[in-house]
């Protein structure tokens, strides 16, 4: 591949499935909202311990799907479940999905275990059990073309279509030019670009369901009264859906399509994938990702090591469970925020380097990252998560011409 | 993408002044321009070599019509549409939510997206 030396490697935490993890995270999990606070006593001050879960108290098969794959996920080393007693997550079949992942897994249930601080305090004394036994260890050689990665933009503006979403195309026609895996979202943000982005499908059945996929968004975001698209967006020069998608597309790059994946749908195989995030069927539930943490949660889900997002406003967040590389694409933003960036791709704006430079520059520091180098929004703590209640269903066939 | 054209006049190349291009022309044919930086009213150079005169202060990261635009007419970006023009619009304009709308959804904005 250009832009790094051929055969280079870093170590990876080897996982029971063959995944490979770039990061070793103890997942602690409330399963309702009534058991957030608990988990976040037992994470608090550890960097390696990071809080996802659900909300809700009424069973959602999408929270259930989204929350085996993220205990599941390469990133993850062990995994802590906080109940409170009473809601009705399956907390009996989570814990068994990780338990069979090899991860050891504790269920903590508050109302069980005595209360709130007994709760905490058997959660850390847990977590320290499984950080002071065998500690996973970076063990496995991998390469950038052994990783899933995932790209999202956020608080985009003018520069974004322009920039930073060209600069991801170039660093994923690169990497699955060389073997590797792609994942660039999502459905709704690609209203317009649906029959440019059919010609690139490699099969014409393939085609046809992106097609409908997209118009499948717009009746979705149709019914809930406005598109994807926040003030932000008009504010840095978009003036439409359309000319937004434009923009975000440029970030799947100029190669073959190879599948289109849906929230929890495991890629299959090398290739570049379109996550589609719009449910099937009836709108129901609002808007299908009512954040950018959400989509970031849905790109990890299906199996991203790292995610990333390109953003011209100058979005901060970053993630649980998978790094997240912040790649700025505006310049007057960069300057303002370079602490929130780990790239500054609005350089090409002012003509001091081209796209072909600044993709280098991100294939390297993907590569260090990888090896364990923190990201910004790693090193500033952000470890945003959001799951909702929502409805997926695994594409289908046509979907995933090339899996085996 | 070259962001530097040498500008005309007269020397040889070498003792031209370099002029930076601060309207980027994303693809051949497009009908807007999007500013390479915070522009104010005047002649302006575009990535295609041309000048366009803008009428009006425009943003980093906004639109400037290449052309004229008739009202109706489909705008054209890096290629591809991205609505139509609600009435009409003069070459050098600002092109944003007040000339230009979506042809599948309405676009949500506070104060008509101004900075």
């Amino acid at each position: 591949m250009t832009g790094r030396r051929p055969g280079r490697t870093v170590l990876g935490y080897p996982r029971s499935d063959g995944r490979v993890g770039i990061r070793d995270v103890v997942a602690v999990v409330y399963l309702v909202e009534c058991a957030r606070l608990v988990a976040e006593a037992i994470a608090v001050g550890r960097d390696d311990v990071h809080v996802i879960g659900f909300g809700g108290c009424y069973p959602s098969a999408y929270a259930r799907l989204m929350l085996e794959r993220l205990c599941t996920h390469p990133n993850v080393g062990a995994v802590a479940l906080v109940s409170l007693g009473c809601e009705g997550f399956d907390r009996e079949r989570l814990a068994d999905v990780v338990a069979a992942s090899g991860r050891p897994v504790t269920t903590l249930v508050i109302q069980q275990t005595g209360g709130t601080r007994a709760t905490v305090a058997a959660g850390r004394a847990w977590v320290d059990g499984v950080r002071a036994g065998s500690a996973a260890a970076r063990t496995e050689p991998i390469e950038l073309t052994d990783l899933v990665v995932g790209t999202i933009c956020g608080g985009s503006d003018g520069t974004s279509g322009i920039t930073a979403n060209p600069v991801v195309g170039r660093v994923f026609d690169r990497l699955v030019a060389a073997g590797g895996t792609a994942v660039f979202e999502e459905t709704g943000e690609l209203i317009g670009c649906e029959h440019h982005m059919a010609e690139r499908a490699v099969t014409p059945q393939l085609g046809a369901e992106i097609v409908a996929r997209v118009e499948k968004a717009a009746a979705y975001y149709t019914a809930m009264g406005h598109g994807s698209f926040a003030p932000g967006n008009a504010e840095g020069g978009l003036t439409t859906l359309e000319e937004k998608s434009l923009g975000a597309y440029t970030k799947s790059g100029g190669g073959p399509i190879h599948g289109v994946v849906t929230p929890g749908q495991l890629v299959p195989s090398p290739g570049l994938y379109l996550l589609d995030v719009v449910p099937e069927g009836t709108p129901r539930w609002g808007f299908p990702n009512i954040n950018d943490n959400a989509e970031i949660a849905e790109l990890i889900a299906c199996g991203s090591h790292v995610v990333l997002f390109t953003t011209g406003r100058g979005s901060v967040v970053g993630s649980a469970i998978s790094p997240v590389v912040k790649i700025c694409a505006n310049p007057e933003t960069y300057r303002r925020m370079s602490e929130d960036m780990d790239v500054d791709a609005g350089r090409i704006l002012e003509g001091r380097d081209g796209v072909d430079d600044v993709a280098d520059e991100v294939l390297e520091l993907l590569h260090e990252v990888a090896g364990g180098r923190p990201t910004a929004s790693e090193g500033l703590g952000h470890r945003e998560f959001v799951l909702t209640y929502k409805s997926s269903e695994p594409a289908g066939p046509a979907c995933l011409p090339l899996a085996r | 993408m070259t962001m530097r054209a040498t500008g005309a006049g007269t020397g040889t190349p070498e003792e031209r002044p370099v002029i930076a291009v601060t309207l980027i022309r994303l693809a051949e044919g497009d009908s807007v321009l999007v500013a390479a930086r915070d522009l104010e009213p005047g002649p302006h150079r575009t990535s295609g070599g041309d000048t366009v005169v803008t009428r009006e202060p425009v943003a980093l990261g906004h639109k400037v019509a290449a052309r004229d635009l008739a009202p109706r007419e489909r705008v054209v970006r890096a290629g591809m549409a991205i609505g139509s023009a609600t009435r009409l619009i003069r070459a050098g304009e600002w092109v944003h939510t007040h000339n230009l709308a979506s042809d599948y959804i309405t676009t949500f904005a506070h104060r008509g997206g101004e900075r």
